[in-house]
């Protein structure tokens, strides 16, 4: 009983992860909440499942339920996702932050991008939940009394692949670099000749992109509908500030952590609640610790 | 003709009673630059408050206490400032955006509650038959109706003129210190986390009144009325009419309130059943559009703040 529910915390907290991972990056580099990140997992779901349906149906690979179609749509819903939030940031955000808005007036902005963004979805998918794909997968008992589809496993692994990816890129490449650089001081880091227009639309491609495959994950392991992602702002939200804006490793921490809580909530308390428990870490985690369980910096 | 003044009057009441949340948005981000993304919780708190004080007892129900409406309003603002103390105690010395999250999370919790703890709220069932004064005090359902009206213009028009008060009030102007330099006012010797707190407080206070009023007047809660985008309303009402101005926000919540049902009307008539669900997903865009257009085009809403100079300055 417990194995089963620390296998779903984990599985439901790589999702979790990977959303909070992009939302952090931004919210660190642009210093502001962005609750349109949520509609960006349901767009990359969805994009991904209109590029599925558009491609002819592929074999299912091995044990999983889906063929190289998805493996395709993954990588468009990437690009496409990714620019849904370049565009955003090009005809709101930036436009605020040239007037030097107040950092709410851009929380407030990213509030009405995220009602657009999630009502569009049902005008042109309507309500009602879709899938990838119609295979049924045997689960696989990989621990004694533990059961997961492949599916999930897949998940599992390549969530924390493209962690360690993201890890490297961000320490070593160009533009990893320069995106720490802008985060930290971005006045500093223009002297030294960063373009920060670029490093800005690139944070937004690669937080979009995370969320599409965040999206995708959770669609394939669960169900494709246009609430999806807002029903998991709130628990992404506390997995970023749980892990401390900025961190890779703390988005990641966290997500693990509020996904674990979640599941495991579910044995004491009744399922129904499951939803309030982000809530609930993230007032402990304001109380006692508001920078964060693995930020270096002491204010917020 | 009396259909078309019966539905005025329900029109009425209703854009109102979220002129009186507007106005305690107003304070919050108007007044103070307090970001509140859960207005929709403290609403829902004042609602099903008022009606687990009010409504008759029922078997199944531990709540349902059926004592006077008066108490339930009481009951209902206590219940909603009791909430915003919590969450904003917890954020209160953070950056804004951490209060925009936590109001949030209410939000969600106050759904999920309303939803599941069913032996105090119903469940999805809800509570009905809460009180109203004038239901069945006159003759014709208008003009209980329009009784009704008078109460929550008396209402609305005594929190106006209390806000006005305090706006202009030394108080009111350490809010808007606050608001424009926060080191400033902290530099002045101004506890500023108290008085942010405060802010936050009675405006939440102010929400939570509102939702007991809108449960009295339509006798009914359940879970599907206390639904997300009914934050986003009461932001688009405060946005477009004018923050930082009263005026503007009740004028912000009679415009929107009268758009958004006049695109409800005309979706539920033109459009066959099955297309239902697009008529909604309009209103809500429309919603959401009209939020960052005016926040590109005309920050300062329909009236917006009215500039103010010391009486020394000249």
């Amino acid at each position: 009983m417990i194995g089963q529910a620390i296998a779903d915390g984990l599985l439901t907290g790589g999702i979790l992860a990977l959303g909070a991972i992009g939302y952090s990056l931004c919210a660190h580099m642009l210093k502001f909440a962005n609750f349109a990140h949520a509609e960006m997992l349901t767009w990359g779901a969805y994009l991904a499942l209109a590029v599925v349906a558009f491609l002819p149906a592929g074999q299912p690979i091995g044990p999983f339920s889906f063929g190289w179609p998805l493996l395709v749509a993954i990588a468009v819903s990437c690009v496409g996702t990714g620019l849904i939030a370049v565009a955003a940031d090009a005809l709101v955000f930036s436009k605020l932050r040239k007037r030097r808005a107040n950092s709410l007036t851009l929380v407030f902005a990213s509030f009405g991008i995220a009602l657009i963004l999630r009502n569009l979805v049902l005008f042109v998918w309507g309500a009602d939940a879709h899938y990838y794909g119609q295979e049924l997968q045997i689960s696989l008992e990989i621990l004694p009394n533990v059961r997961l589809m492949p599916d999930q496993v897949l998940v599992l692994v390549l969530t924390v692949a493209l962690v360690v990816a993201l890890h490297l890129f961000l320490k070593f490449s160009r533009i990893g670099v320069a995106m720490r650089s802008m985060a930290e001081n971005p006045a500093l880091s223009q002297v030294c000749g960063i373009d920060i227009a670029k490093v800005v639309r690139w944070t937004w491609m690669l937080s979009g992109a995370l969320a599409a495959i965040a999206g995708v994950f959770a669609g394939l392991t669960v169900q494709i509908r246009p609430e999806m992602g807002f029903n998991m702002l709130l628990a992404l939200f506390t997995a970023a500030i749980l892990g401390g804006t900025g961190s890779l490793f703390g988005a990641v921490a966290g997500g693990l952590i509020v996904g674990l809580a979640e599941s495991l909530s579910a044995l004491v308390i009744p399922t129904g609640y499951k939803a309030a428990v982000p809530f609930g870490l993230l007032l402990i985690i304001l109380y006692l610790r508001p920078q964060g369980l693995f930020s270096r910096s002491a204010r917020v | 003709m009396i259909g078309f003044v019966s539905y005025l009057v329900f029109f009425l009441t209703v854009a109102l009673i979220l002129g009186i949340a507007t106005l305690g948005l107003n304070l919050q981000w108007g007044g103070t630059g307090l970001f509140n993304a859960g207005i929709v919780g403290f609403y829902a708190i004042g609602a099903y408050t008022f009606a687990i004080l009010t409504a008759p007892p029922r078997p199944e129900l531990v709540g349902n206490f059926e004592l006077p409406w008066i108490v339930g309003l009481v009951g209902a603002m206590a219940a909603a400032a009791l909430a915003a103390l919590i969450t904003g105690m917890a954020t209160v010395r953070l950056r804004g955006d951490y209060l925009a999250v936590a109001t949030f999370g209410i939000a969600v919790t106050i759904q999920l509650v309303a939803t599941n703890f069913e032996a105090l709220t119903g469940g999805t069932m809800g509570i009905a038959s809460i009180p109203n004064p004038f239901r069945g005090l006159f003759a014709t359902p208008l003009a209980n109706n329009l009784g009704y009206l008078a109460v929550v213009v008396v209402i609305l028009a005594v929190a106006y003129v209390a806000l006005e008060r305090i706006a202009r009030s030394p108080w009111g102007r350490v809010l808007k210190a606050i608001r424009e330099d926060e080191v400033a006012a902290e530099t002045l010797g101004k506890n500023t986390r108290s008085f942010r707190l405060q802010a936050f407080v009675i405006g939440s206070t102010l929400m939570g009144l509102a939702g007991a009023l809108y449960a009295s007047f339509i006798g009914f809660v359940s879970p599907f009325d206390f639904l997300p985008i009914l934050t986003f309303q009461i932001w688009t009402m405060l946005i477009i009419g004018g923050s930082g101005n009263n005026r503007g926000a009740i004028l912000g919540a009679i415009v929107v309130w009268g758009i958004w049902s006049a695109i409800g009307a005309a979706s539920s008539k033109m459009l066959p059943e099955q297309f239902q669900i697009y008529g909604g997903a309009a209103q809500a865009m429309i919603i959401g559009l009209a939020l960052v257009l005016v926040l590109l085009l005309r920050p300062r809403g329909l009236i917006g703040e009215q500039p103010v100079t010391s009486r020394h300055a000249a």
